[in-house]
This record gives C-alpha cells, sequence and structure tokens, in this order.
C-alpha cells in the first residue's frame, strides 16, 4: 500500500480564522441557520440541524416569521432545490451534475453546512484520487511501532461521516479513476465500511449521506458505472436560464478577474459580451435568440465559464495589443477556439452559423468580418 | 326508479346540482360515486340538446372515448364546435352511467344552433373553450386564497386528488357549491354575458325535466353554472332573455378524437395540460402514483433504458417525500415528473420529454361506430364535387386539367387536397399530349372505400381545405426525412394550401438545419427549387420558399467539400449525382430568386474547391472541372493544365480515369473531346502511357465512360484518334483536319451561316454583331 496522504485527509483546521479569505458557508451565514432552527419546527430528520423544508428556504431565500431575511444563495429553478433537499431527505445520495460554473460546489456546500452543520468532510475528485482518501489511510509511525489498531487508523472525511452521521461531499466524481468511485457501491447500498485489516466495521449512523458534484459534458471523464449511478438520484443544474442574467455573471467574473490580472476596465465591452453570451448560447441551445432558426450544435459544453475565458481574453489582447476597447476582433479568434473543438465536424457548423446567422444580422458586420478573417 | 332509497340530502334543496371541472378526473369519480348514491330519475348534462338523439351511441361498444360532439352548420362546414370528452370526463361518465341504467339523460345547454349562430356575430371561439376561460380568473382567486400560485394545480389538491368518502358522496359537491357561490356574488357572470342567457335556458330545461321526471333529476355542469343554476329566477325572466336569439341551421354527430388533441398545446384544446396522467387517475383502482412509476418504467425500458425495480421504489419515495415537503395531499405530476427525472432518467431531459408525449399526453385515439351520422367534411367534399361538375363515379377515366382555366385550376387543387388526405380519388397520371406546367392529367375513379376514408379523415378539419392544412401540418412534424417535408411543401403548393406552408417551411428549415448528412440537403434542393418556379407559375407567395431555398444551398456549399473528401467509388458516383443536382438547381434558383444574388459566385467557389482538393476523388473533381469548363468560368487553358496534373505520370491510373470519367463522362462530354483536340491529346497521350497490367483495372472505367456517347461522336473520336495524336499543332490550339475539315475556319462560308442563326436565336443585328466573334469562337 502507497503512502499517501491527501491534503484532504488532514484534519479540518478547528476553528477558522475570521480572515479567512473564504470562510466555510457554515460560518459565513452561521445567523441565517441560528435563526431558521430557532424558527423552524417542523419535523427534521435525524440528526439534521434543520427540517427539509427550512433547509430548502436556506437555500432559495426569504423573509421568516421573525422578519430575519435569508439571503438566496441558490438563483435558478425552485424545484432543482426542492428535489435536492428531498433526496438528502429520503436518505439517497445526490449527484449535482452540470457543465462548468452552474453553481454545483456552491450548492453542495451549502446544502451540507446546512442539513449537517458542517461542509468541511470533502474529498476533492482528481485523477490521482486514491481509495483512502474515500475509505481510510494508516498512521505507518503508529502501525509500525503498536500493529493494526483503531489508533493508527486515519479516517476519510467519508468514514467520519457514516460514524458521525453527517453530510460526505465528493467533488468531481467522474474525475476519480473507475475502480476507486466503485469503492462508494458499498458505503452507499450497505452503509457500511469494513475494515478488513481489523475485522471490523464501520457503519453509518442515521443522517449521513452523501453529496456528489460531477461535470458530465468534460474531457478526461471517468463515466460512473450503472451500479454507482443507481445509488444516487441526479439532479441537473441548468445553465443561466436568460441572456441578461448570463451576461450579468460573464461581465462581474471578467471585472473580477481583470482586477486581479490588472487588466485596465473596458467600459464600451459590454455590447460585445452581449455579443459572445449571444453566441454561446445560440450554438449551445441549437436554436437562435428569436426561436426562429435551429442551428447544430458543436461538440464543445460552450458554458459559461468558456464565455468567460473567451472575453478576458479579449480584454487582455485589446489592452495589450489593441487600443484599449474591446472590439469584436479581439474575441473572434477566441470564439473560434472555443466553438471549433473538432476540427471537422465543428467548423461546419461554425460556417454554416456564421453564413446563416451571423451574416445577415443588423450591427454584425464586424463580427462576421472578423470571424471569417480568423477563421479562414 | 331507483331500487335502493336515496339518501337523506340527495335531492333535499331541489335538483341534486354536481359541480364540477370539464376533463376533471377527480370530478368523474366523484359524478360517478353521487349518481350511484343518489340514483336520479333523469341526468341533466351540460350540452347542446340537439345531441341527444345521439346519446343512445354511446352504448355502442364502437364509441371509444376521447370522442367529441360536433356541432357546425349545415351550409357552411367550416363554422363548428366541439366539445371533447375523455373516458374521465364528469360529462362521459354521466352518460355512461345514464345509459348503463336505462335512466334517461338529456343535454341542458343552450342549443348549438344558437351559439354557433353567436359566434357569426362575434366570431369567437367555441362555446366551450369560452367557459374554459370564464373560471380561469376566478379559479386563480380561489387558488390565491388558498395560498397556491398555479391555479390547475390548486384545484388537483383541494378536488381531484380527494376522492369523495364512501358515506359523504355529496359533500365535496356541497363545499364546491358554496365556494363558487361567494365567487359569483364577487364576479357576477365573470365577464361573460352569454353565460347569463346560457344558464337561463339550463334553468328551464331543468323545470321541463322535473316536470316530466319528478323531483328527482341530477344535474352534471361546470362547477361555474351552479350557483346559478339553484337561483331563483322566475320563468318569464328567463324566457325575456332567450328572447330573439340569432338561428342557424346545425348538425351534430360524434367525432372521434385524441389526447394529443385534448392538450391544451393543439388545436381545438379542452384546456388539459396532461390528459394521459387524468386518464390514468382516473382508471387506476389504487396507489395512483406507484402504478404510474411503474408504467414510467415499463416505457423506459422498451426504449432500451436500465431502469430496475429499484429504481422505481426509490422514484416513489422521492415523489412522496417531495409532495410532503411541498405541502400536497398526493404526489401530482409535477412530483412524480421531478422524481422521474432525478431518479429513472439520471437528471436528463430527454428520455423526460418521452416520457412526457407517450404517458403525460398518450397517444389514446377515439373511435366512431358506422352508425353516427356523416362528418361535416363529407358533406363539404359533396358541395365542392357539385361546384366543380367533378361527379364520382367508380368506372375509371382519364381526366386533363389546364391550370390556366379557373375551375380546372380548382380541380387539381381538390384532387391534390384528397391525395394529402389519403383519399385516392385521382392518381396524377403522365400528361400524353403536352408537358407543359399549366397541364395535369389525373387517373379518376370512386371505390366505396373511399367514403371510409373521408369519415377518418374527419378527425382532421370539417373542410377539405382545413382538413388538407391541418393534416399537411401534422405530416410536416411527423416526417421522418427532410425529403419527406420537401415533397410535402411541393403537395402544398400543387394544393394551394397557403396556411400549411409556413409551417412546413418551418420544419423544413429545421430538419435542414439539423441534418448534418449533406447528401440529404443536396436530394431536397432541387425539389425545393422546383416547388419555387412551379409556385411562381401559379401565383403563389414563394418568399418563405425561397429563404428556406437558399438557406439550403447555403448550408451544401459549407457541407459539400468536407462530405466530398475520402469517399469510395460508389459513393463517389452518387455524390457525383448530387453536384451536379445541385449544378442545376443552383442555375434555377439564382434566376429566379432576386435579392439573393452572389449564389452562383458562391457554388463556383465551392466548385473550384472542389476541383483542387486532392483528397476529394477524381470523379468529382473532374465533374467539377467540366461544370466550371461549361458555365465559362475556367479557360480552356485552365482545364488543360488541370487535366494534365490529374493524367500526370504519378497520379494511379484508376484515379486518373475516374476524373476522364467525371470530366467528359455523361451528356456532351464526347463532343468536347471532339472539339477541342488538345484535351482529346493529353486523354489520348495519358491512355497510351497507362501500364499494360493496369489497364486492365482501367479498363471498365473507360468503357462506361466511351460507351455511353452518341455512335456519331464514337466514330469522329475514332477518326481523330487514329489519325494521330494531337494532329501536331494542338498545343498552338489549330487542330489539324479531319475529312471535311479545314485547318482554318472559312470566314466567307461562316458568314452566310448568321443571318439564319439570328433568325434562329432571335437577335437584332447589332446584338448578333456583337457576338460574331463568339460564334466564330466555336467553330474554331
Amino acid at each position: 500500500m502507497t503512502v499517501s496522504m491527501e491534503p484532504t485527509n488532514v484534519e479540518p483546521i478547528p476553528s477558522q480564522a475570521p480572515q479567512a479569505l473564504r470562510p466555510h458557508a457554515e460560518d459565513a451565514f452561521a445567523a441565517e441557520l441560528t435563526a431558521l432552527a430557532a424558527q423552524d419546527d417542523r419535523p427534521r430528520p435525524e440528526r439534521w440541524k434543520l427540517s427539509p423544508w427550512a433547509v430548502a428556504t436556506y437555500l432559495l431565500g426569504g423573509t421568516l416569521a421573525d422578519g430575519t431575511v435569508i439571503t438566496p444563495k441558490y438563483v435558478g429553478p425552485r424545484r432543482i432545490v426542492e428535489v435536492a433537499v428531498t433526496t438528502l431527505a429520503t436518505d439517497r445520495a445526490l449527484l449535482l451534475l452540470g457543465v462548468p460554473g452552474t453553481a454545483k460546489t456552491w450548492v453542495s456546500e451549502h446544502l451540507a453546512a446546512a442539513v449537517s452543520g458542517d461542509s468541511t468532510l470533502l474529498v476533492q475528485g482528481t485523477a490521482g484520487t486514491p481509495e483512502e482518501a474515500i475509505r481510510y489511510g494508516w498512521n505507518y509511525a503508529r502501525l509500525l511501532a503498536h500493529g493494526p489498531s483503531r489508533d493508527a487508523l486515519v479516517p476519510s472525511p467519508v468514514m467520519r461521516a457514516m460514524s458521525e452521521g453527517m453530510t460526505a461531499r465528493v467533488e468531481e466524481l467522474t474525475r476519480i479513476p473507475a475502480d476507486v468511485q466503485d469503492t462508494l457501491i458499498t458505503i452507499l447500498s450497505e452503509k457500511t465500511l469494513p475494515i478488513p485489516e481489523l475485522g471490523e466495521e464501520v457503519q453509518a449512523v442515521r443522517g449521513f449521506n452523501l453529496i456528489a458534484t460531477a461535470n458530465d459534458r468534460d474531457r478526461g471523464v471517468n463515466d460512473l458505472s450503472s451500479a454507482l449511478r443507481r445509488r444516487f438520484n441526479t439532479v441537473v443544474l441548468p445553465l443561466p436560464e436568460s441572456a441578461d442574467a448570463e451576461v450579468d455573471i460573464v461581465s462581474r467574473r471578467v471585472d473580477q478577474m481583470g482586477r486581479s490580472l490588472d487588466l485596465p476596465r473596458a467600459p464600451e465591452g459590454l455590447d460585445e459580451i452581449r455579443r459572445v453570451v449571444t453566441v454561446f448560447r445560440e450554438l449551445r441551445d441549437g436554436v437562435t435568440t428569436d426561436g426562429r432558426t435551429k442551428l447544430k450544435s458543436p461538440s464543445g459544453t460552450l458554458s459559461t465559464a468558456e464565455a468567460i475565458s473567451v472575453v478576458t481574453n479579449g480584454l487582455a489582447l485589446a489592452a495589450h495589443f489593441g487600443d484599449g476597447v474591446l472590439r469584436a476582433g479581439d474575441v473572434a479568434a477566441g470564439i473560434l477556439g472555443a466553438v471549433v473543438r473538432d476540427p471537422a465536424a465543428d467548423r461546419v457548423v461554425w460556417q454554416e452559423y456564421l453564413e446563416t446567422v451571423v451574416r445577415e444580422r443588423d450591427g454584425w458586420t464586424d463580427f462576421y468580418r472578423a470571424c471569417r478573417e480568423v477563421s479562414a | 326508479m331507483s331500487e335502493a332509497p336515496p339518501p337523506a340530502g340527495a335531492f333535499e334543496t331541489g335538483p341534486l346540482l354536481l359541480g364540477v371541472r370539464h376533463h376533471g378526473p377527480g370530478s368523474a369519480r366523484a359524478v360517478r360515486a353521487a349518481l350511484d348514491a343518489a340514483a336520479p330519475a333523469a341526468v341533466l348534462i351540460e350540452g347542446p340538446p340537439e345531441a341527444d338523439p345521439l346519446i343512445p351511441l354511446a352504448a355502442d361498444p364502437g364509441l371509444r372515448p376521447p370522442v367529441a360532439l360536433l356541432a357546425h352548420a349545415v351550409d357552411e362546414p367550416g363554422r363548428s364546435a366541439f366539445w371533447p370528452m375523455a373516458e374521465f370526463s364528469p360529462e362521459w361518465v354521466a352518460i355512461r352511467w345514464a345509459v348503463e341504467r336505462g335512466v334517461p339523460a338529456r343535454f341542458i345547454d343552450l342549443p348549438a344552433t344558437h351559439s354557433l349562430a353567436w359566434e357569426e356575430d362575434t366570431g369567437d371561439g367555441d362555446p366551450e373553450e369560452e367557459a374554459e376561460h370564464a373560471r380561469v380568473d376566478p379559479l386563480a382567486a380561489l387558488a390565491e386564497a388558498a395560498g397556491y400560485d398555479d391555479p390547475e394545480r390548486w384545484w388537483e389538491d383541494a378536488v381531484e386528488h380527494r376522492g369523495p368518502g364512501r358515506s359523504e358522496p355529496f359533500a365535496p359537491f356541497a363545499a364546491l357549491e358554496d365556494a363558487m357561490g361567494a365567487l359569483r356574488e364577487r364576479y357576477g357572470d365573470g365577464g361573460r354575458p352569454r353565460d347569463r342567457v346560457r344558464e337561463a335556458y339550463m334553468r328551464l330545461q331543468i323545470r321541463a325535466a322535473r316536470r316530466e321526471f319528478g323531483d328527482e333529476v341530477a344535474v352534471v355542469c361546470g362547477a361555474w353554472h351552479v350557483p346559478a343554476l339553484r337561483a331563483k329566477a322566475t320563468v318569464t325572466a328567463d324566457r325575456a332573455l332567450l328572447k330573439g336569439l340569432p338561428k342557424l341551421k346545425t348538425d351534430l354527430t360524434w367525432v372521434p378524437w385524441t389526447h394529443r388533441r385534448l392538450a391544451r398545446s393543439s388545436g381545438y384544446g379542452a384546456g388539459i395540460d396532461s390528459p394521459g396522467w387524468y386518464a390514468h387517475l382516473f382508471g387506476a383502482p389504487d396507489r395512483p402514483v406507484e402504478r404510474w412509476l411503474t408504467k414510467v418504467a415499463g416505457l423506459l425500458r422498451e426504449e432500451d433504458r436500465i431502469v430496475s425495480s429499484a429504481h422505481v421504489i426509490e422514484a416513489v419515495r422521492l415523489a412522496d417525500t417531495l409532495a410532503v415537503m411541498r405541502g400536497r395531499p398526493l404526489a401530482g405530476l409535477t412530483e412524480t415528473t421531478d422524481a422521474v427525472r432525478a431518479v429513472l432518467c439520471e437528471g436528463s431531459d430527454v428520455p423526460l420529454s418521452l416520457v412526457y408525449d407517450r404517458l403525460v399526453v398518450g397517444d389514446v385515439l377515439g373511435e366512431v361506430p358506422e352508425s353516427a351520422p356523416a362528418v361535416p367534411l363529407q358533406r363539404d367534399l359533396a358541395r365542392e364535387q357539385r361546384r366543380l361538375r367533378l361527379k364520382p363515379e367508380a368506372l375509371e377515366r382519364e381526366l386533363e386539367l389546364d391550370l390556366r382555366k379557373d375551375t380546372d385550376a380548382a380541380r387539381g387543387r381538390l384532387l391534390h387536397r384528397l391525395r394529402l388526405l389519403g383519399v385516392g380519388w385521382g392518381e396524377p397520371a403522365r400528361s400524353r399530349g403536352s408537358t407543359g406546367t399549366f397541364r395535369e392529367t389525373w387517373r379518376l375513379r370512386w371505390e366505396p372505400e373511399l367514403s371510409v376514408r373521408i369519415a377518418e379523415a374527419g378527425v382532421w378539419g370539417t373542410t377539405v381545405l382545413g382538413a388538407a392544412t391541418a393534416k399537411a401540418e401534422a405530416d410536416a412534424a411527423g416526417a421522418r426525412a427532410l425529403a419527406d417535408v420537401t415533397a410535402l411543401a411541393e403537395q402544398c403548393l400543387l394544393a394551394g394550401l397557403p396556411d400549411a406552408l409556413p409551417v412546413v417551411m418551418r420544419v423544413l428549415a429545421d430538419r435542414a438545419a439539423l441534418d448534418t448528412d449533406v447528401s440529404h440537403l443536396a436530394q431536397a434542393l432541387p425539389a425545393l427549387v422546383r416547388s419555387l418556379r412551379y409556385g411562381d407559375v401559379r401565383g403563389t407567395d414563394t418568399g418563405a420558399l425561397a429563404d428556406v431555398a437558399a438557406a439550403l444551398a447555403e448550408r451544401v456549399f459549407i457541407g459539400l467539400p468536407p462530405a466530398c473528401t475520402t469517399l469510395d467509388t460508389d459513393a463517389a458516383q452518387e455524390m457525383r449525382g448530387h453536384v451536379d443536382a445541385v449544378h442545376g438547381a443552383v442555375g434555377l434558383l439564382a434566376e429566379t430568386l432576386t435579392g439573393h444574388d452572389g449564389l452562383r459566385p458562391r457554388w463556383r467557389a465551392v466548385l473550384r474547391t472542389l476541383s483542387q482538393r486532392d483528397t476529394v476523388p477524381g470523379l468529382l473533381r473532374g465533374r467539377a472541372v467540366r461544370l466550371l469548363l461549361d458555365d465559362g468560368v475556367l479557360e480552356a487553358d485552365d482545364v488543360a493544365r488541370l487535366m494534365g496534373l490529374a493524367l500526370s505520370p504519378g497520379i494511379l491510373p484508376g484515379d486518373a480515369a475516374a476524373w476522364v470519367e467525371g470530366f467528359v463522362g455523361g451528356g456532351g462530354g464526347g463532343l468536347l473531346l471532339v472539339h477541342d483536340e488538345r484535351l482529346l491529346g493529353l486523354v489520348d497521350a495519358w491512355l497510351t502511357s497507362v501500364p499494360a497490367d493496369a489497364f486492365t483495372d482501367v479498363l471498365p472505367l473507360l468503357r462506361r465512360t466511351f460507351s455511353a456517347y452518341e455512335p456519331g461522336v464514337r466514330r469522329t473520336l475514332g477518326e481523330l484518334v487514329r489519325r494521330g495524336p494531337g494532329g501536331g499543332a494542338g498545343a498552338a490550339g489549330h487542330p489539324a483536319t479531319s475529312s471535311g475539315f479545314a485547318p482554318e475556319p472559312d470566314a466567307g462560308r461562316a458568314d452566310a451561316v448568321l443571318p439564319v442563326l439570328r433568325l434562329l436565336l432571335g437577335l437584332a443585328p447589332e446584338q448578333a454583331q456583337s457576338t460574331d466573334d463568339d460564334l466564330a469562337g466555336v467553330g474554331a
């Protein structure tokens, strides 16, 4: 067995210093959680800090009877949150699916904070996540000195969640190698974790559950086996519903990133951002914004996150090589790169889009030209 | 009449008024329970009284819901109204109850003869729909009072999902009556003054029924009307309201209906989103959620998705818990759908849409027995036949139509419409004499079973035009291949269905946008261009068609070059056909369309790309060069250079032979070689340089190419080749003579022909002057 202590295996730092760059959800919104718990008179599942109804309110926001205002943590369809909370309440594991930038991690953190009051029992999935990160590891000094015992065992976040009846979180489940993923099957179906070295097992107590996040439209994904998939209820987090919401997200993020990269702010850039978002949305949805023309969709995900990177890129181009104003030419190359992932099929998609939609659109002539230039 | 004494209270306050929501399964169950308990002497139902003679048909096993009562004006079948009834409609349940027990049943709403005539005044929708609209707002008020944002859901929770207790079959109706009473006090007639008239008529009918059958009558009507029917009003006041109503001669019948048409999203919607779900609620004896999810699992399994019983168990748990969390008495469609999505469909909406389509809406199709009265479509057809003097005859005969004459054009359209509806009265035949686009030849023959077809087609509408339009639209939506949609577009033009055309065009554009196989697009384009020109001939507005055709051409231009690479021989042959077809279509299109200039240059650019790309098979490269040459885009020198490249010694003989086939194969290729000896020389030089062992391989290809030429061309070619390669002066552009030809054109003799040529070509003398050089060039 290899010695590998994942950073996530380390005990969580007990009390977050107030000046932490980003406090945990249960600390940042402690006041709201307390107020909700005080008001909440509905039945709570065992070891839940709040009732399912209050958890949903915590995520979606609202005003309590005593006037406490709960800020919305997730802006999106109510249905999604309700299904997610109910899944946890029915003792089923929850799988949050979605393309990058749809707040999967955010929702999972807040769910764990509201249900168990602790969002730190986290396994970060990577291509190198070992089995120990999900089951348990050993403190080898102790193991060699005293032989195998519970004391020499280093529990994983999942194991701790099982024994304490808490919510564990697994980030990026599909990046974890398939054989490691499968260790979750016993945990989720039998609710036990055997420790053959000691001839013992850890049995999950009521209140234990697991929230996993995954990105199903990405390269380098290890698909879940159907056996594992069956253990999860799946909730797909949608992309922003309206173009305005997406433009808002993109420009806000671009602004933040631009500041950290010391890029000059481009006040006139909003039109160009809107254009990038429009192109992304249209190709993603396979239909033009006016709903009149259908389009082929390219193979890439065209997520909001990618739109953000296209715009940031364009800003950098404009700042360093242009006149500082974001123009069509600055984003054209970025868009082409984001759209055309498969050189044969996607190129046809992109050209059809250019010729049948962009060419005839009023006020898009500069954009059309710029795209033609980089596509040639 | 009744075996068991009715429980006290059923008729205490007068007639038993059972207020329902049309198509509410809970209402339907409650109505059945209430009727069972009360055992009334007669059942009165909201509906057109003219349909009373049609009620006994409900006992016929051939009448299977969903069906609709159809009322239409006798002289004008296009004016019609529908009263759809599904298995779970309270009205249907009441009818069935009465018919099964031999209890008289009557319809008591305002007669269709008035309500249809009313429409004439206002041009409004059918009365059923009006009734639906009238209730929507008050219902929303009730729902809002109960804290619901969706009135439909409130109704489901408050009424549909609460089955009547065995002991108190009338309690739900009494509660509903109170609520509606409060609403009516506040809203009056809900902004629908016609309701007052309808209710007055219903009151009079109820009075008449009580005189006839005694006090124990039950009334099944929209809950909205209950307070008004309960209200005390004098006979004279009611009569006064009914005075002077417009009248119209009407006829009623049963027509088959479908679940899809009950759904709100289509046509004569009955205002319900989920007929399949309602039918399930009505039909399931118990545990509706468990049964529903098992049904969904069954459907998904049929579609090869892995769904185990464990999935279903988890889905049921999720749906139930969701309902608790949302504070609903029972998991409704929203909860089960959420559960299906999260558990059975793994979060994906794709299988979910299948569930929606097949189960939530459902495919159920009603049936009507043959004994039902004739559908209005039949009458409309008879009228058309009379108007166009086109008698149905069993004997086959041929009909020549001259589309320039109005009557003949109308006859042609009628026959095309009937064909669209699957009524094959006339089959188009090949014109014998003329081939002009203004002629149509039909072979007519009326078979008895065509009447059945017409009855079936009655689902689509009440007039031939309306039905054909609806059918064309439905066909377009259901068409599988792109070519089917283009064919449909052509039919729409032939049948004169301008209203269906936009829908068909929309589907066509969508299909074209999503079709990744360029050969489908290339197949569709010629038919579309043909219809475009045809539409032009008939003066149809073809603007939408032109846009679609231009967009289609654009897509072909983009998709063709990648699609032409790495093809095997057979695929290349097929693609060559497509290239030729598109070439012809683009030519026609550029002529027909104004405002879409630039099509031709872009197509030429595509051809040029094809001709120069090495990964494109020789056949297609040669073809592209040939098409460009014929269009006068490529100069003879360029062609010679390209041919030289294609026939270079380094090229595999098979590829070179394919190039030759593409270039000179087909019509006119031989003449090209006869007249341009330089090209012939190139072919000849290449052919003689093919190694002996490769020669047998290319022989079949060459044979295919050259054997298609006319004998005269073949002989001339043979003579030219025998005389020697290139004639010695080929490179200079002056071919040597063959027998009968001088080395230089004889200008004097050529000039002598010019006047005749001018006459033939209809050229003015000065124009002819300018083309002199070209003509001389042809001779050279």
